[in-house]
């Protein structure tokens, strides 16, 4: 059994983290925190010319050509370094929706883009309140034009491109939704930023008024391409969220060794201890699940949707765990705009939204836990 | 990443097979696979003679206690080895529970600190189960400060003249040797008086009696000392060193990498999945959903990590520490999916008979047994500690007795 990442895996690892402490450092971060920047443009290029942005992305379409792996724990290492750039919806959510359903052209035409940094892309699915599902998709697609209004687009302000998910037949089914691919930059669209928790990562509303757009893959099959996009980006953003665990944990570590109180440090009371060791066991439970989930999505296992349920669970509870109680340990510093905790908390609970809530996913592992009893 | 063997573990996996398929007690399957929580009992046989049967035919075969050398009853196997092979046990390996602790504990104590005499008189009899071995450390007054314990040790020539009282004992009614921490200095700080000794379970003045259990069963033992002469031949590392000797035994304990803990997440699945509520199956309720998702990837997550371990080991690394976050996420998981499988059961939750409303009162017997996987072999609090101290780097607790004799310690408080 080989149940690890390695060793070249590991090393790509330590260099993503080696170039983000030094390019994405807490002083960056709130650059695009306090509303300066919308995103962090230079770690975007930085991050294009590692080759980071394609590694999963194959050498014929500009890519690194690496694997699902390797955007693993490059992902790990985001998550970690909190970076404000928008690499799950460019990278998780739309390259990943190209790779799966994208013509030649449409390959051509975009992951080249994507991996050199010059195409920031995001998938356009949510409207309003309400989980992934085919009845919540209200936006119709009719005569090469759509017409409605997504809301939260992910980093939708600043997308030269998105997957759109649009209603092609009247009812519910899954049939009923197809995907377009639509160019921003070319009319026909109106994008307002909106406020929302995490600052670092902004959100959009996009109003599509008779829009050009077209199909990406068939009519119809909008929605099971969809599911696969989300199981992936599932996994994906399990190990960002699995990298945020880890560092608010070390935080919440380095603050209760520093920390003196009542004559000694604080790390030294069990109520403190106590409170770390039970992050570290949610961080440990994640990372495992998510590794379970990298070896899914890395071999396109029959195993995925469950892994990727798994995975998603558990890492988006182990990330809200660290980092509320990393704000704990810190106490009234903690709630303080200087101190980095609450960047964290921020992420944490954004992230835990942004594929569909936790008990979204909850329904989805036991709906997948039963299929397979059931096989 | 993948789940292969390497083509050398492949080859022992399928010597080990085929060797369980034909010496294995088939006889047993069904009922040993059937329990899965708990202590493990045949309807019409002596647990502890069929262990005894099953281990006595590995030995002969060369599979029992595999990871120790040659010399001592063991097969010399690699860690990973031991792992193929408790794979391959299957539910097999339920059968060598009375020798868990010999073989996990005691045996590795000895092997650590004993004479080279003790290990060849001692160690083939406890791989092969012809000899039993248990611990007696836990005391009324010494539980998760084990340090603290009372039982006396007083040197009388070339003996020691033990007199006290240990509880917890697994087995100490069957075993035919007990390893022994003992107060041998009380005017020295309590780590520094203790002293680790090795004894004869039939010696005179040694007791066994069974202590009635919270859930209403008898499982372990009280043990008293009175007067028990111990050979100096049978300590085990320095007069006074009994405390270092003791952390080779516990670290041990915690050591045991794949051996997967019970977490109630099975059967609660398939309870839900067939139970009906008033409004359709409790698996289609979105209230029992979120409880089992939860529950279901922490043992999913328990499982990974597990492989994890297995996964360095295949390498000849080291594993890691993440292991040691096992039993404190399965000993509150059981708690918890017992009390809320009741909770479904509504009024008849309350019956502990066999009532097909309660599948047989299996959660109403996981409830009154979970309180004892958060006590044994380290508290739930015991396991944090350690993880903050070991893993994270926490420091210590602030001891007001470490530099105390131990004679001059508070006994009561108020």
């Amino acid at each position: 059994m080989n149940f690890d990442f390695s060793d070249d895996q590991k090393q790509l690892r330590d260099q993503a983290r080696k170039f983000l402490a030094e390019k994405c450092s807490p002083k960056a971060v709130r650059v695009v925190l306090d509303g300066k920047a919308p995103y962090d443009k230079e770690l975007w290029k930085g991050l294009a010319e590692m080759g980071f942005l394609g590694v999963a992305i194959p050498e014929e379409f500009g890519g690194a050509g690496a694997g699902h792996l390797e955007l693993c724990v490059i992902a790990e290492e985001m998550g970690r370094a909190n970076a404000p750039v928008p690499f799950s919806s460019t990278v998780y959510l739309a390259a990943e929706a190209l790779l799966i359903a994208g013509s030649d052209a449409q390959k051509k035409k975009w992951l080249p883009a994507i991996a050199s940094g010059e195409a920031i892309g995001t998938l356009a699915l949510f409207e309003g309140k309400g989980n992934p599902a085919p009845k919540n998709v209200k936006l119709a697609a009719a005569n090469g034009v759509l017409n409605g209004v997504k809301k939260p687009v992910a980093d939708g302000a600043i997308a030269d491109f998105a997957v759109v998910a649009a209603r092609t037949g009247s009812g519910g089914r899954d049939s009923d939704i197809s995907l377009f691919l639509v160019d921003l930059k070319a009319g026909g669209v109106e994008v307002k930023s909106l406020t929302n928790l995490d600052p670092t990562r902004g959100q959009a509303e996009i109003t599509f008024r008779d829009c050009k757009a077209e199909p990406l893959g068939a009519a119809g099959e909008g929605w099971s391409i969809l599911a696969q996009v989300l199981d992936r980006a599932a996994v994906l953003c399990a190990f960002e969220q699995v990298g945020g665990a880890d560092r608010a944990l070390e935080m919440g570590r380095d603050y209760a060794l520093d920390r003196i109180a009542f004559g000694r440090q604080i790390g030294s009371f069990q109520a403190i201890k106590h409170m770390l060791a039970d992050m570290y066991v949610s961080a440990t439970l994640a990372r495992s699940n998510s590794y379970y989930g990298a070896w899914a999505l890395s071999t396109n296992a029959a195993e995925l949707p469950e892994a990727a349920a798994a995975a998603r669970i558990s890492a988006t509870q182990a990330f809200q765990h660290c980092a509320k109680n990393n704000i704990q340990v810190h106490g009234g510093m903690g709630f303080t705009w200087e101190f980095d905790c609450h960047m964290y908390y921020r992420r944490a609970n954004a992230m835990a939204l942004g594929l569909g809530s936790l008990s979204y996913w909850e329904d989805q592992l036991i709906d997948r836990m039963r299929k397979k009893n059931a096989a | 990443m993948n789940f292969d063997d390497t083509p050398q573990e492949a080859a022992f996996r399928e010597t080990a097979r085929k060797w369980i398929a034909a010496n294995a007690p088939k006889e047993f399957e069904q009922e040993l696979s059937k329990s899965s929580l708990g202590r493990i009992r045949l309807a019409k046989h002596d647990m502890v003679e069929v262990g005894k049967a099953w281990q006595k035919k590995k030995a002969e075969g060369g599979w029992a206690c595999l990871h120790w050398p040659r010399e001592y009853g063991g097969r010399g196997a690699t860690p990973i080895e031991r792992v193929i092979w408790q794979q391959e046990e299957g539910v097999y390996g339920k059968l060598t529970q009375p020798f868990q602790i010999g073989e996990g504990m005691c045996g590795p104590t000895v092997m650590a600190w004993g004479s080279e005499d003790a290990k060849r008189r001692y160690l083939p009899k406890l791989a092969s189960g012809e000899e039993i071995w248990c611990q007696l450390f836990s005391e009324p007054s010494a539980g998760s400060d084990v340090a603290g314990l009372r039982t006396r040790a007083e040197k009388k020539g070339d003996n020691w003249v033990v007199n006290g009282q240990k509880i917890w004992t697994s087995g100490a009614h069957y075993s035919d040797y007990g390893l022994l921490i003992a107060r041998t200095d009380p005017n020295v700080p309590k780590h520094k008086g203790l002293t680790m000794f090795f004894l004869d379970m039939k010696s005179e003045g040694v007791e066994v009696r069974p202590i009635r259990q919270a859930n209403g069963m008898q499982e372990f033992n009280e043990v008293y000392f009175t007067d028990v002469v111990i050979p100096d031949s049978q300590r085990l590392g320095a007069v006074g060193e009994g405390w270092s000797v003791s952390l080779t035994t516990l670290m041990n304990e915690r050591m045991s990498i794949g051996a997967r803990l019970a977490t109630g997440v099975p059967e609660m699945f398939e309870f839900c999945s067939n139970l009906m509520l008033e409004d359709g199956l409790a698996i289609d309720d979105p209230a029992v959903r979120s409880k089992l998702a939860s529950w279901a990837v922490k043992s999913s997550g328990l499982k990974y990590t597990s492989y994890r371990a297995i996964s360095a080991l295949s390498k000849g690394e080291r594993p890691g520490p993440e292991n040691s976050i096992g039993k404190l996420v399965s000993g509150m998981m059981l708690q918890d999916i017992a009390t809320y499988a009741m909770d479904l059961q509504g009024a008849a939750g309350v019956l502990t008979g066999a009532d097909e409303e309660t599948v047989h009162g299996q959660f109403q017997q996981m409830l009154l047994s979970s309180p004892s996987m958060r006590i044994a072999g380290g508290t739930d609090e015991i396991l944090r500690n350690i993880i903050a101290e070991r893993v994270l780097g926490l420091p210590g607790d602030i001891r007001v007795d470490k530099d105390v004799p131990y004679n001059k310690i508070p006994t009561k408080g108020r």
